[in-house]
Formats: C-alpha cells, sequence, structure tokens
C-alpha cells in the first residue's frame, strides 16, 4: 500500500525579553541554577504575575510576519498539573484566546517549488523550570532559571507530508523568528523546541491516521529523523496488522529512535480555565502599529525581490534569504558590483564553503561584502578571470586588504595585450614542431596542450578567450 | 489605653501622654493575659513591635507622625510578613517565613502602624467559624462556647478583645462582615481592586479582598486610607484615586436611597436578628434616608456560584503548596507521587482538602461548562441585579448573617449548613462590591452585624453611612465582658 504522511508542527520559542513574560528576574542563559528566579517564578504564597509588554509586542510581531489577525483581545489561563520543575502547579499559558489567529508562511522545497503552510494559531506562554538528574544520587535537582521565560508557541495545521516539508517549515519559521528580531532561535540553549505530530494514511484518504506526538526535538537534523523513524513505525504496524496508539514521544538521538514517553490514558486533564491573576490582554491599532513599525521587509517578500531585481533563480533567492545578515550581505555585493548573478555565485559558493568551513556566520566573515564586490568587478571588467579570482579570494580570505591591492601586489593582472600573448604563442609554436604537425593532421586535442602550456607560461594571467582565438589563427595560419 | 479608639489613641501619641512603646506594652500585656483562651493570636511578635514603636515615638517627637503613627495593629496570618510567619492557619505553612512584605502591610508600615501580630483564621481563609485553623478554634470574646465566625475570626476577636486597635482581614465570601457581626465590630470588605492582593496569600483570586477590622467606621476609615490605593504588582488592582475617607464621614443622610432586597429578609433570618436590623433601619429614617424594598432576584443562587467559582480557583491556587520547595514536606517520600501525596494530604485540612477536590471536579474535562462556566455566568447575572438595584438606590442594607455566633462544633460536621453562614455576604464577592458589617443591637447579650452594600468604589459612601449611625448609637461602643 501507498502511504501519506501528516505532519504538524508546534514550535516553542523563546522570546527575546530582557526579564521574564510576569517576573522582573533576568531570562539570561546559562546562569547558576536558581540565581535567576524571583519569589514570582519560585511560586511562593502571595506572589501575582505582571505581565511583559515586550513579549506582547514581540507576539504581534510575528502575527503580522506571518499575515495572521492579532486578537484584540486575549486571555491568558492555567493549564494545571503537578510536576516538580513547575513551581505553581500550573503554567500561564493561552488556550481558548491566543493572541495569534490563523496564518500562513510559504517554504521552499528542493525542486524550487514553493508551498504554503497554515499556521493555525501562536499564543504566549511561561516556560517551565529544568529537572537535574545528573549529578544528584537518587534525588532530582531543580533549577528555575528558566521558569518564566517568555514563549511563543506557534502550531501548524498538519499541513506537511514529508519530514523534508518539517524540516523546510521549521528552518523558515526560524528564519522569521531571528529575521524580526523576536528571538535568537539558538536552538541549542533551547530558545527554539519543536513538537512534531505525526500520523500515516493510505495516500487518497481524507480522513487522518492516529497521531503521535514526538516531544522536545532541538535539531533540525533530529527533527528529520524522528519523523522519518516514526514514520516508518507507524507503516510497519499498520501493515503487520497493528493500530497506532494517540500517545507522547520521545526521540533518542544516540539510538535513533522514538520512544513512548506517556500514552492518551496517562495524558493530564489540564483543567484549563481563565487566570484570575491576569486581565485579559488588548492589542489595539496602535499597539500594532508601534510593534510593527520598524518591521524589516519579510523573507519571502525579499525573495521575490531577488528574483525579480537580480534575476535569480527560486533556490538562489531562497538561500541568499536564509537570514538578514546574508541578505543583506549579497544585496551590499550585488549593487556595489552591479553583477548579482557572479555575487550570488560566489555568495553561495565559495564564500559559504569557506565560512561553512571555518565555522563562522555571515557577519563574521573576513571577506567583507565590499571586498568581494570589488573583486567580482575586477573579474567582470577582465582584470582578473574567474581562477585567478579564486587565488584572490583567498588573499582576501587572510586579510590582503582589497582586491586591488592584492592583484597589484601579487602581480595578477590578466594579460590581455594581443601582442604580449602573440609572441608568447609564437615562441610555443617554434618550441613544439611535433605538436603543430599534429594538430594540422587533424588531431584537434593537441588543442588543448597547446592553451595549456600558454597558460602556464603566463602563470595563468593570459585572458583566456584571447589565448583561444589567437592560438586558433596561428596553428590554422602557420 | 485599649479603650481609646484610634483618632483618640493618635492625639495621645502626639501629645505624649504616653510613648507607642508604652502602649505596645500595654496591648501585648493584653495579648499575654487573654490570647491563651480566646486564641486569636497565631504569632505574637512582642520585639519586632516594641523595636517598631520605637521607630514611632522617634517620628512622633519629629513631628512627621501620620494618624496610624505608633497604633497597635494585628494582621490576619494569610498576610506575607517579611521575616515573620506567615501560616494562613495552616499546617502547611507552619514553617513558611515571606522574604517580602504584602503591600497592605507594607503600607500600613510605611503609615507608622505597629504589628502586634499575626491572627488566626480558618485555614487558607476557608471557613465561617475559624474551626477550620490548624492552630485550633478561635473563641468570640462575647461567649467563649462560641465561634468568632470566619475565616478573620482571629482578627474579629482580637479587636472586639480589646488586643489591638485594629486589624486587618481578607473577605472572598464574607470573611470580614461576618466575623465583623459576630464579634461585634466594623469592618469592611472594599471593591475588588481597591486594595493589592499582592502578598497576600490567594483563596479565590477573582474574590479575595483585603480590608480593615476595626472598632468604628471612623477608625475603619483611617485603616483603609493606608491600605487602599493602585499597585502595580497586582494587575487586578485598579487605578482609581482614593478618596480622603475621614472628610467624607459626617455627610448628612438627608435623601440617602436604602434598598432593602427582599431576599435578605425571607425564610432562614433568625426573627430577632431581622429585629435588630429594623431598629437600625428605623434609625436612618429617622436621619433623614428614605428605604424601599427591592430585589436580587439572582441572589439565592450566589452560595452554588460560589461554591463552584472559588473552590476552582482554590484547587488550582493551592496546587503550589507540593512539598517540593517550601512549606510541610511528608517524612521520607517513597517518590514523587509519595512526596505529592502525603505532604498535601498532611498539610492541609479536610476542609482545604473538600474544597480542592470540589474545584478539581468542576474543572474537568467535560464538567467545566456544566459548573465552571455556568457558574460565571450566573456571576454576571448577580452583578446584574446590583447594577440594576443601584439604579433605584444609593446603598443596600439587610443582615451580615441570618444569625448571631453560634456554639463551637455546632456546624462543624455540616459543610453546607456552615456555607449558608455567608449567604448574604457572597453576592457581593461575586460583584466585586463593596460590603460593610457594623454593629446594631444586640441578641441575647451576643452582637447582631448590619450589611451595608455600596456601589464600585462607594467605600467612601459606606463609611460615611456607617459613621452616621455610630454617631448616633452606642451599639459599636459596647465591649465584651472581661475585656474591658
Amino acid at each position: 500500500m501507498q502511504w501519506e504522511t501528516v505532519i504538524g508542527l508546534e514550535i516553542h520559542t523563546q522570546l527575546a525579553t530582557q526579564s521574564k513574560i510576569f517576573s522582573g528576574a533576568p531570562t539570561r542563559f546559562g546562569a547558576e541554577p536558581n540565581t535567576q528566579a524571583c519569589a514570582i517564578d519560585l511560586g511562593l504564597p502571595g506572589v501575582l504575575p505582571v505581565l511583559n509588554a515586550e513579549a506582547v509586542r514581540l507576539a504581534v510581531r510575528f502575527g503580522k510576519a506571518i499575515a495572521a489577525e492579532v486578537a484584540e483581545r486575549s486571555v491568558f489561563a492555567r493549564k494545571n498539573y503537578f510536576y516538580p520543575d513547575l513551581p505553581k502547579g500550573y503554567q500561564i499559558s493561552q488556550y481558548e484566546f491566543p493572541i495569534v489567529g490563523e496564518g500562513r508562511v510559504e517554504i521552499v522545497l528542493d525542486d524550487g517549488t514553493v508551498k504554503e503552510i497554515g499556521v493555525t494559531r501562536a499564543h504566549l506562554e511561561e516556560d517551565a523550570g529544568k529537572s537535574l538528574h545528573e549529578d544528584f544520587h537518587g534525588l532530582t535537582g531543580i533549577d528555575l532559571n528558566r521558569a518564566g521565560t517568555p514563549l511563543l508557541e506557534i502550531v501548524s495545521e498538519p499541513d506537511m507530508r514529508s519530514s523534508q516539508e518539517a524540516v523546510a517549515y521549521a528552518r523558515k519559521v526560524h528564519q522569521i523568528v531571528r529575521w524580526i528580531g523576536i528571538s535568537d532561535g539558538n536552538m541549542q540553549e533551547g530558545s527554539f523546541r519543536v513538537d512534531a505530530n505525526v500520523s500515516v494514511r493510505p495516500l487518497g484518504t481524507a480522513t487522518f491516521g492516529t497521531r503521535a506526538e514526538i516531544k522536545n526535538i532541538n535539531s533540525f537534523r533530529f527533527l528529520e529523523r524522528a519523523i522519518q523513524f516514526e514514520v516508518e513505525r507507524q507503516i510497519d504496524l499498520l501493515e503487520a496488522g497493528g493500530r497506532v496508539v494517540q500517545e507522547t514521544r520521545l526521540y533518542d538521538p544516540d539510538r535513533d529512535e522514538t520512544r513512548t514517553m506517556r500514552t492518551k490514558e496517562e495524558a493530564n486533564d489540564y483543567r484549563y480555565f481563565p487566570d484570575p491573576d491576569l486581565l485579559p490582554v488588548e492589542v489595539d491599532a496602535a499597539l500594532i502599529a508601534a510593534a510593527t513599525a520598524d518591521l524589516p521587509e519579510l523573507p519571502d517578500a525579499m525573495r521575490e525581490r531577488f528574483r525579480e531585481d537580480y534575476g535569480l533563480g527560486e533556490y538562489d533567492a531562497n538561500l541568499l534569504t536564509a537570514s538578514r545578515d546574508l541578505a543583506g550581505y549579497f544585496e551590499t555585493v550585488a549593487q556595489t558590483s552591479a553583477e548579482p548573478k557572479l555575487a550570488a555565485n560566489w555568495i553561495s559558493g565559495d564564500l559559504a564553503a569557506a565560512l561553512n568551513k571555518a565555522g563562522l556566520e555571515i557577519t563574521a566573515s573576513p571577506v567583507t561584502a565590499p571586498q568581494l564586490a570589488g573583486m567580482i568587478r575586477r573579474i567582470k571588467d577582465g582584470t582578473i578571470s574567474g581562477k585567478i579570482a579564486k587565488q584572490v579570494f583567498e588573499s582576501l580570505w587572510n586579510g590582503g586588504g582589497d582586491a586591488d591591492t592584492v592583484i597589484e601586489t601579487q602581480g595578477l593582472r590578466q594579460i590581455t595585450d594581443t601582442g604580449a600573448i602573440e609572441t608568447l604563442i609564437d615562441t610555443i609554436i617554434a618550441a613544439n614542431p611535433g605538436q603543430v604537425e599534429q594538430y594540422r593532421a587533424g588531431k584537434d586535442k593537441v588543442f588543448g596542450f597547446f592553451v595549456g602550456q600558454v597558460m602556464k607560461q603566463s602563470q595563468g594571467k593570459a585572458n583566456p578567450q584571447q589565448v583561444n582565438d589567437l592560438l586558433k589563427q596561428k596553428l590554422a595560419g602557420g | 489605653m485599649h479603650e481609646q479608639n484610634i483618632l483618640a489613641l493618635a492625639d495621645d501619641l502626639r501629645t505624649r501622654r504616653y510613648s507607642s512603646v508604652e502602649l505596645t506594652r500595654h496591648y501585648l500585656e493584653r495579648i499575654a493575659r487573654l490570647n491563651p483562651d480566646l486564641n486569636a493570636f497565631i504569632t505574637v511578635a512582642a520585639e519586632p513591635a516594641l523595636a517598631a514603636a520605637g521607630r514611632a515615638d522617634a517620628a512622633l517627637a519629629a513631628g512627621t507622625a501620620g494618624p496610624l503613627t505608633g497604633i497597635p495593629i494585628a494582621h490576619k496570618d494569610i498576610f506575607c510578613t517579611q521575616g515573620l510567619r506567615t501560616s494562613c492557619g495552616s499546617r502547611m505553612l507552619d514553617n513558611f517565613i515571606a522574604p517580602y512584605d504584602a503591600t497592605v502591610v507594607e503600607r500600613l508600615a510605611a503609615a507608622g502602624a505597629v504589628v502586634l501580630g499575626k491572627t488566626n483564621m480558618d485555614e487558607f481563609a476557608m471557613g465561617s467559624s475559624n474551626e477550620t485553623s490548624w492552630y485550633g478554634p478561635v473563641k468570640n470574646p462575647w461567649d467563649h462556647t462560641r465561634v468568632p465566625g470566619g475565616s478573620s475570626g482571629g482578627s474579629a476577636a482580637a479587636v472586639a478583645a480589646r488586643l489591638c486597635a485594629a486589624a486587618t482581614g481578607t473577605d472572598t465570601g464574607g470573611s470580614i462582615r461576618q466575623p465583623a457581626a459576630l464579634c461585634g465590630i466594623t469592618g469592611i470588605k472594599p471593591t475588588y481592586g481597591r486594595c493589592s492582593r499582592w502578598g497576600m496569600i490567594a483563596f479565590a483570586s477573582s474574590l479575595d479582598q483585603a480590608g480593615p477590622m476595626a472598632r468604628s467606621a471612623a477608625d475603619a476609615a483611617l485603616m483603609l486610607q493606608a491600605m487602599a490605593g493602585f499597585d502595580p504588582r497586582d494587575s487586578t488592582s485598579i487605578d482609581t484615586p482614593v478618596p480622603d475617607y475621614t472628610a467624607g464621614l459626617n455627610q448628612d443622610l438627608a435623601g440617602l436611597r436604602i434598598g432593602l432586597p427582599k431576599e435578605y429578609f425571607g425564610d432562614g433570618l433568625d426573627a430577632r436578628t431581622a429585629a435588630s436590623i429594623d431598629g437600625a433601619i428605623r434609625e436612618y429614617e429617622r436621619l433623614g434616608a428614605r428605604v424601599s424594598e427591592i430585589s436580587l432576584p439572582n441572589s439565592p443562587l450566589s452560595v452554588p456560584v460560589y461554591y463552584v467559582v472559588a473552590p476552582a480557583e482554590c484547587s488550582s491556587n493551592l496546587a503550589r503548596f507540593d512539598g517540593v520547595r517550601y512549606g510541610h514536606r511528608c517524612e521520607a517520600p517513597r517518590d514523587l507521587e509519595d512526596l505529592y501525596q502525603r505532604s498535601r494530604a498532611e498539610g492541609f485540612g479536610p476542609e482545604v482538602q473538600r474544597r480542592i477536590m470540589i474545584g478539581t471536579y468542576v474543572l474537568s474535562a467535560g464538567y467545566y461548562d456544566a459548573y465552571y462556566l455556568k457558574a460565571q455566568k450566573i456571576r454576571h447575572l448577580i452583578a446584574e441585579d446590583f447594577k440594576r438595584a443601584f439604579t433605584q438606590v444609593d446603598v443596600i442594607m439587610g443582615p451580615s448573617s441570618p444569625t448571631t455566633a453560634f456554639p463551637i462544633g455546632a456546624k462543624r460536621d455540616d459543610p453546607v449548613a456552615m456555607y449558608l453562614s455567608d449567604i448574604y455576604t457572597i453576592a457581593t464577592n461575586l460583584a466585586g462590591l463593596p460590603g460593610m458589617s457594623i454593629p446594631v443591637a444586640p441578641v441575647d447579650g451576643l452582637p447582631v452585624g448590619l450589611q451595608i452594600i455600596g456601589n464600585y468604589f462607594e467605600e467612601g459612601r459606606l463609611l460615611n453611612v456607617a459613621h452616621r449611625l455610630q454617631e448616633e448609637t452606642h451599639w459599636h461602643c459596647a465591649v465584651p465582658t472581661g475585656c474591658a
């Protein structure tokens, strides 16, 4: 039987506020346990939450960035359950009335096609603390530094049909939250966590299969692997005549498998009800205007513009809009050099490879955008060849100054003087009568030998087109 | 000294007839003598009180004193007090010392009041008789075999027995007004949002409100003046100016429109209590008020609605008491489940456990709409009743409690009978309105409370209405035998 995979994602992204969502405690990562938890975060008796306005502003920004309706009135609710790292015995979240309603994002698939993924809602909530099972013999330590950290939970429609689409969507959301400055998206630090709802159904059926939810995936690679494993597990189960059980599972990257965490029967009844300690959140037009006034051009719009303005393909345009910094770098190079295609090739080619190898972000690139543009201008005007350019690029990477300096000091200027090239060719023809004979006897392959010789003699600087043309003339003319 | 009201005490302190330290010492001596029997205090804070009194004397000498400077008061043990145990009447918090002051505590301290200690209360403010306290029942100073009412029974008894000049209380369904009535003192539950809830241990967040318990409306006005006002730490606190309550006390009552809800005078109201209320109403007529009958048709639903809403909120509010971070923890827990179950089973008394279970039930999947949601809708209707009534009348009057103080133990095993003690007070909490109880003519030597309900933020009017009666009558001046 042919199976179809159905995936929906719930993404928890940490909002980039200075303080927690309901207290003034700082949100800095990596502090000593329980040094960033105040009385409110600890859930001491008599304390009360006060909403952080910045968290609301950032949620509004996200809503507008995905073309969603921002609710004029949203309501915080309590999600009640007992857990040692949940100090109040409830998590303050939003339930019936989330701040962000339906929206959509576009993903670009590997073949360049664009697919729209629906966002059901996004709501504000507080994070819980962390249970520490290591370093405590027979005990569990509780670190409440993370308790009360503002999260935006972004819930998608079950619109994805493969692990690749799910990863593309997660990457897209990751791109957006960083792009509009609402989250640092740091996955190692838990600022961007994904829960995947995965089910399979016979291809062509309309109803969904029973889903399993894989919790707390913190890398795109793990997301892909977890979904792949889960899809295979469900298909194997169904094909063997079994039944998928609705449950929560965990992905274990060491063993590359998902495991049962709790079944539906063990699930909590969260007893949601509106939090009487907090007033409904009212968002008016003025607040939306203030929150979105400095919203940058969004990645989808920029991708389209790159296609139109710079003549890039969907794939390149998507790649170069992966982050605002990268897109900005590209635009500088493209505009300064007036060679957008060359700029795109160099950035997604040699520069990306070098950055990747050195483990650097584009913002830390040793080759600045003006430097790269300067080099591309010299390719364009024929001062250097594409091949020599690789040598120039390496010098730029190693701090050799701007492209012109590198070209001059290392004598890399292309030889375009016809006379000089002719002299070279004449010398080589004279020195290799045998090969000349062979060429004239119709052995065309020998032509490459002459090109090679000329380039070698010129240390690669002779203009390859001129070399070609002149060689053909000379060898023919003999 | 203990027979003086706050205004007289303040005068004496200012004129140096005696110092705040002397006054405080006098009250501490009274507590030492009378409290072992009454059990009104859970914690007496003699040393910090004397230290505060010393500071008050310095302020009095420096001429920077306010009306409450050096006045000895007590806080209900629901208000967090930095460095001083806050038990909330529960074994669960028997070992809890808060690292902060409640806003109300902070404000009264800033006004110069001296805190003698923390008063007894029903556990987590759940009760109408003070019998659910882990620290044992409080006795009614008027009759030691009877309850003082609850949940602010310790504060009411302490004020009635002259163990402090005034005290703080909290009122979720009548917990200031009912004990004030049963102990013969004056108590006011302000509009929801008038006093900050920061640092006040939550029972039912949407109903809880702090207020003063005092010997007279004039004293209550001074206390409320210090307690009320916007607090950015409480999102439900309301940012509206606090009027000068004392300045408004003497306004003439001619033309005051008093509404008597027929639902508050029906079956279940003790006939002699009703007669006592009638006597007070006649006094108001004599002062120029016009009395008419009104109807609050949904008020019979207020008890059932309350016993859905309040337990629902309390089941969630009390979830933090889990034995993990502070408070009672059971001995040698086997695992997490055991830690939770035994810590909570040992830490909470039966009434608290009953309400947590009711609340958990009404919020459960499949029952939420039928109970919680429906209760919220009726709550809205109850508020609408009042809104309509206040287009016709200025204040609403009736009994604070259907009976006088009942014997200790009489209703202990009948929770529904106990819940009906608050039948006249609960609706105002559900609507968020201010309500007050003042002493009127006693029945068989036991106090009776007249309840006065006003429109939102009309605490000033309630105090004025109460004060004018207290100017004309002496019911509020009666002192229990042995406490004079």
